[in-house]
Formats: C-alpha cells, structure tokens, sequence
C-alpha cells in the first residue's frame, strides 16, 4: 500500500512543486484528497488497528472523500467488538469511541454505563498523561454518543490539578511524574486534556487555574522555531508535523471548552498554518493525518482562523492579455468572508516599483480576485508582486487572520520583435562587405554563402521587447555544423542596441580543425520571457580553408552509431621479441655426427696401442668393488644426463651426494686393492 | 738447402716418432684421450663460428668441458709418469681417483651451465 502510494506522492509534489515554485503556499486542494485515497484505504479492506482507523477515518472525514460502505462494516465490527468486551484496554476504548464517532455505527447491543465507569475508574487511577488523555477524551466521546448516559467525572479538580502537576516551567510536559523527560507534544496532549476535563465539569474548575495555564501558553509559544519565508513550527522528538499537530489540537480544543477565550498571536497562527500547508502532500499515513487534523483545527476555532492567499498561475502573458488571478480561502480551500485585495507593490528584478496600490475586481463566480490592467511599460521579466488584503471587520463573527503582506514571484512573458537580421562576408583588411543577406528568422531559411579563411562572416540582429527596450536573451547560440557531423557552437552577444557575431576564420581554422566544406548554419535565440523563442536553420556557408598541417589535431571521429562505443574495440597487436635466428636442422646434425668422429678415433686408437682390462681382479670380492666402481662412475654420467634433461640442481645434489659416498667406498677398495697388486708386483 | 731442410724435417719427425714409441702405454692413452677432447673442441668452436654463438652459455659449457677434461687428463699423465721425481711417492690410482673426482665436478658444472 505505501510503496504504490508512495510513487504517486512524488509525482504528486513534484507536480506541486512545478507549478509552485515560489513561497506561495496553495490550500488543500484536489490532488491531496486524491492523494488521501491511496494513502489511507488499505488494499484488503480492514485496518490493521483501530488507531489506524482513526486516523484515516478522520483524514477521509476532514476532506469529504467518501468510505466504502464494506471498510465501514468490518470497521464497525471491529469496533463493537472492543466496546463490548470488558477486558479492553483504555486506549482500545478511546480510539473505538474516536472511530465511532465518525462512522455512527450501530452499537444498541453495547451497554454504555459499563463503558462509562472503566473510562471513569481509569481517570481516578490514573498516573501517566497519556492515561489521562485516553480516559478523559473517551468520556468526552462517550457523552456526546450515548446522550442518555450519566458521564461525570467524579472529582474534577483533583484530575485537572494532578495533570497539570506534569507541566514544566519552560512550557513543554512530562508524561509521567517519574520520568524527567519532556517535550512539546505532550503539552499538546495535556492541554486536550484538560479541555476535556473543563467541558466536562465546567463549574467546578477554577479560574484562577486556568489563568495559569495560560501563561503556560505563553511560554510554550516562546519554544516556537521559525523559517526565514514566515512559517512558523513546534519542533520535538516526534518530529515537527506530529508536535505541530498536538499544539494545535490541544490549543484549538483549549479554547473551545473554556468561555474566556484565548489571546494567540495572529501571526504566529498564519505561520502554522503555511506550514503544515508547505508540507505539501506527506509522505506517510501519520503525517497525512496530522497536517490534515490540524488544518481542519484552524480552519474552525475560537480565537483566530488563518486565510491563505494562492495564485493558480504565476505567470502573465503579455500577448494573451489575460488577467492574473488571485484566490483567497481558508486553509481547507473554503470561502473566505468579504475582504478586499489589493497588489500593493509589483517589483522588478532591478528593485523599481512598476505598479503600485492597484485594488484587485473581485468575481463572485469564481471567487477569485483579478488584475486585469496593466501599465503600459510593463515590460517582459521577473517581478515580485507584493499583495496585502483588508478584511471587513464589522461583517464578520470569527476572527480572521491573514499575513501582513505575501510577496509572490511572477514572470512576465511576450513575444520579443526580431528587426535587422542578416548575416555577411567580409573581407578582413578592408572591412568590406562581399556578401550580405537579409535573415527572416520567423522560418527556416536557404542562404547560401561561401567564404575563404581570410574572410569573416558577420551575424547582426536586433531584439526588442514588447515596450521598446533592447532585449538581451539568456541563450543565443549559433552552430556551424560540417557533413562529416562536426560541430561548432559560438555565442552571440547583445551589446548596446544590438546583437552581433562577428566570426574570423583566419583564427578559428585550428579550431574548425582545417575542414573545408559545406557547413550548415543554425541560429538559437530563446529565454524564460520570450514566447517566441527559435532554433532555425538559416542556410549554409561553403567555407575554403587551408590544408591541415602535420601537427595539427584531427577532427574528433563522430560516431556512426551512437552504441558503437559499447561494441568490441580495435585489436592490440602485441609485438614480441623476435626469437634469435637459429641455424638450419640439417647442418646442426651434421656437426653432431662431425663431433662423433673423435670419439671413434680415440677408440680406434686404443685398439691400435693395445689396451686391454688384463688387470682387472679376478676374486670375487676384488671384482664385485670394481664393477661397482665402475657402474657408479656411469650411474653419475646418467644423473648428469637427466639433469640436463628434466632434473633440477637439488634434486640432482641429493642423489649426487648418495652416490657420491658410496663411490668413494668402492674406489677406495677398488684401487686400494688394485695398488697392493702392483706393489706386490713389484716387490715380487 | 732445400733438400736437407725437408731431409731435417723428415729426420725430426722420426727421431720424434721413435723416442715417442717408448713412452709406456698407459701414458699413451692419456695422450690420445688429450687429443680427442681438443679435436671435440676446435669441432665445437668451428660449427660456432658458422651458425654464431646464439645460446652462448651451451658454447661455453661444450668448450670448457672438453678443455678442462683435457687439462685433467694432463696433470694426470704428470702424477703417474714414472720418469717425473717430483710425484714419486704419489701412487697412481690416487691420481686416478683425483682425476675421476675432478671430471665428475667439472661435468656437473658443465651440464649445470648447459641449459
């Protein structure tokens, strides 16, 4: 239910905020009840609590939307259902009573009197405000539905004294005498409170104690925060709308239950009031409610109603000759009593007073005030009109409060006269026109000029506005846009009694990035004020320029397609080490086999001297060491050769190391044994 | 002049030839394996000077290898000449065993530096 709602409000106030862009505050108006209607009737047809009920009941009440005939049913229910029970508790009781009031359900089976004593014993009980406040209400609510009932409130002065034992110096209240904390929204609370507690004894309460609160009044007044445009707010932990909204009921109900009458600043309350309408349209169902309780509070009380002064457009049309309207209604968008409005300043932008005293016609049909006549040398810009509004007092029962003065912004706007438009090539030396044209810029035109890089073309115009004085627009921009999509913008300057451009190509050809060619020609000239802005295609320019030199920049590539720029980009080509030139495969065999050759004449030459292994030992022992020393020596040269081919040096190490020991054993034995022979040998 | 010049020569060569053929046969093979590791590397350094020395570190290694396993072979032929005095009392197998241990450390080295 929010989420949709919520969509809506931002539509909603951006809408609002659109099309009320100044301080000017609008009365509730049509766009708020339809607002209401999404915020408050939940989806599945029941409230998910009477609280709830309660306030979009009231809120729906306030703004005269109709309920559903089935939300009322299964409200009802729900509602006798608490009043009947007699274990509900006493804010379940208050609320039940509250929605009661507004849907008159059919309660005949429910027996008031046991109603009226719960709420009567929880108000003798009580300890806590908010206790007071649901019971003391509840009887307020339970007189006025059940009107044969009995409601007293047993002894009055002993609850209107221990609740205002919970005030505090500063203005604001505690909620219970235990807790030190305090706020403004419980001042709110207790002052309807102790409205309750008035109208239901009025004899017995005193005066003098009432006085008291008055002053406590005062002081809560002094607690007000302000904004700079005048609205004023009660802030709190509860946030400025819901404490705003408590000070108002309680004020509202305050001086509707006591004969005295209460003295507020008017000021102050209109600021209230352009408050909570400032608000717009609230984001959520507690907000809502709030604004619009304490907007139907004002709208009706004792001691000063807020008139609200709206404009539905502020913006004049000089050449509609329309007048400016202007409404004036209560904070509900009521009618508001006779009263006079009068425009008693209209600034412009430069400070002087264009119009002033004007008194407003008034139209009964619409009822709104108008302005229908303006000076002649009211001009096209941005003013401020500053209204004032005279009530008339001898007609009137309530008293009527309104802002001293409400200084609105108003734009003027007409159609700004376009003379002597016409677009040149000129020689840059002499100064000398080659070429000239008349523009109309009211269409499209199809000039068509050529110009070298030696020339300058010239555009002149003249704005004026609807009283004669020369117009400076916000935007006018010319654009030479070439065929390959490149495009320029340049400023045209207003100046004195006219507008002009004067664009020299012996400097722009950088910028023009040397491309000749045809170029077309756009004129834009437009502002806020202007009803008759234009964006016009005046022709095209064929412009010669030189060639592009080596270091000049090139033109920025205009896409083809505006996606393109997501598709794949250009390939990187990597660029490697060029790998070494290695020597053909034939010639390294044939070296391999060359590099055999010694090998075999260093055996053919071993045959040739006669070696032979004569000496090798014949005993066992002798012989096993010899051949382990010999297949050691070949079990290294094959470590070797796989280290070169796929082992590392650790690895390679390691075994080394093993075989490396065990080949010193064996030689050692092995040449040991092989010299004791040779010796023995000799000595033999 | 001539003549007696190539008649010298030719008398050099045999006086050498022949003083050569008494020299034992062990000696004798450690000077032909001397002369195939130089053969090996002037092979190497020839097919380096054709094809250029790309991976330097394997001409190098293939070189240092030949030139260092020729050079053991010498102080080899050195220790068990018998006419040398200065290794008298230095048995031959113990030069032997000096000569393998040094082969094998020069060969891993050399197949370390191969690539």
């Amino acid at each position: 239910m929010m989420a949709r709602g919520l969509l809506r409000f931002l539509a909603s106030l951006l809408a609002l905020a659109i099309c009320n862009a100044a301080s000017v505050s609008q009365p509730i108006s049509d766009s708020h009840r339809s607002a209401a209607v999404d915020v408050f009737l939940p989806l599945d047809g029941s409230f998910k609590s009477l609280e709830e009920a309660y306030e979009a009941l009231k809120t729906l009440d306030v703004l005269g939307i109709d309920k559903k005939s089935d939300l009322s049913l299964s409200t009802c229910e729900n509602v006798v259902k608490v009043l009947g029970s007699s274990s509900s508790a006493l804010k379940d009781l208050f609320y039940a009573l509250s929605v009661n009031g507004i849907l008159k359900c059919k309660t005949g089976e429910i027996v008031p009197k046991d109603i009226v004593s719960k709420l009567q014993a929880g108000a003798k009980d009580a300890k806590l405000l908010l206790d007071f406040y649901y019971s003391v209400r509840g009887l307020v609510l339970a007189k006025e539905q059940f009107s044969g009932t009995d409601v007293s409130l047993g002894d009055a002065e002993a609850i209107f004294r221990s609740i205002k034992a919970l005030s505090q110096n500063d203005g604001r209240w505690r909620y219970s005498s235990n807790n030190p904390e305090s706020s403004t929204f419980a001042a709110g609370v207790a002052f309807e409170t102790l409205a309750g507690v008035i109208s239901l004894a009025p004899s017995e309460i005193d005066q003098s104690l009432i006085q008291t609160l008055k002053t406590g009044i005062v002081k809560l007044f002094d607690s007000i925060q302000k904004y700079d445009d005048g609205t004023f707010y009660f802030d709190g932990s509860e946030g400025p709308i819901s404490t705003t909204a408590s000070v108002i009921r309680g004020l509202t109900s305050f001086a509707a239950s006591e004969s005295t009458g209460l003295n507020l600043p008017g000021d102050k309350i209109v600021g209230l009031a352009k408050f909570l309408l400032g608000v717009g349209i609230p984001g959520d169902a507690k907000d809502f409610f709030n604004q619009v309780d304490a907007l139907a509070c004002l709208e009706d009380n004792r001691f000063s109603v807020p008139l609200i002064l709206s404009l539905p457009s502020t913006v004049i049309s000089l050449t509609k000759k329309e007048p400016l309207k202007v409404k004036v209604s209560t904070v509900l968008g009521s009618k508001a009593p006779a009263l006079s409005v009068k425009l008693a300043d209209a600034l412009s932008s430069k400070g002087s007073s264009v119009i002033s005293n004007q008194e407003l016609k008034f139209d009964a049909d619409s009822a709104t005030y108008f302005l229908d006549s303006f000076p002649k040398n009211f001009d096209v810009g941005k003013y401020t009109f500053v209204f004032e509004i005279l009530l008339d007092e001898s007609a009137n029962e309530k008293a009527y409060i309104t802002e001293a003065q409400t200084k609105v912004p108003i734009a003027a706007t007409g159609a700004i006269s376009i003379e002597n438009a016409e677009i040149a090539v000129l020689d840059s030396d002499v100064g000398s026109v080659e070429s000239q044209k008349k523009l109309d810029l009211s269409k499209d035109g199809a000039v068509s000029l050529s110009a070298n890089h030696l020339q300058k073309l010239r555009l002149s115009f003249q704005l004026t506005t609807p009283v004669g004085v020369v117009f400076k627009p916000h935007q006018a921009f010319l654009k030479l846009k070439h065929e390959s999509q490149v495009e320029h913008i340049f400023l045209v300057k207003t100046s004195g009694k006219k507008s002009e451009l004067v664009l020299d190509f012996l400097g722009l050809v950088e910028k023009l990035h040397y491309l000749s060619g045809k170029y077309e020609i756009q004129l834009t000239i437009g502002d806020a004020s202007m009803e008759n802005s234009l964006l016009n295609n005046i022709g095209h320019i064929e412009l010669d320029l030189p060639e592009r030199p080596e270091k000049a920049s090139l033109p920025p590539l205009q896409p083809t397609d505006p996606y393109s720029r997501y598709g794949p980009k250009a390939e990187i080509s990597h660029i490697f080490r060029v790998p070494e030139k290695l020597p053909a495969k034939q010639l390294s065999l044939v070296f391999l086999g060359l590099i055999v050759l010694p090998f075999i004449g260093f055996l053919i030459g071993l045959t040739r001297l006669g070696v032979n292994i004569k000496s090798f030992p014949s005993s066992v022992g002798a012989a096993t060491s010899a051949l382990l020393f010999h297949g050691g020596i070949g079990a290294v040269l094959l470590l070797y050769v796989l280290f070169w081919i796929k082992l590392d040096l650790f690895t390679t190490l390691k075994a080394l190391s093993m075989l490396g020991v065990f080949l010193l054993f064996v030689g050692h034995s092995t040449l040991s044994q092989l010299a004791s022979a040779s010796n023995k040998l000799k000595s033999a | 002049m001539v003549k007696s010049t190539s008649k010298d020569a030719q008398d050099l060569f045999r006086s050498l030839h022949s003083a050569y053929s008494a020299t034992p046969t062990n000696l004798k093979v450690i000077d032909l394996y001397v002369v195939f590791a130089v053969f090996t590397a002037l092979i190497q350094v020839a097919y380096m000077a054709l094809v250029g020395s790309f991976p330097f570190n394997s001409f190098l290694s293939g070189v240092l290898s030949c030139i260092g396993t020729a050079v053991l072979a010498v102080c080899l032929r050195i220790q068990v000449n018998k006419e040398n005095k200065e290794f008298k009392d230095l048995a031959p197998e113990r030069a032997f065993a000096d000569f393998v241990l040094c082969n094998l450390v020069l060969h891993l080295v050399i197949i370390n530096f191969l690539g």
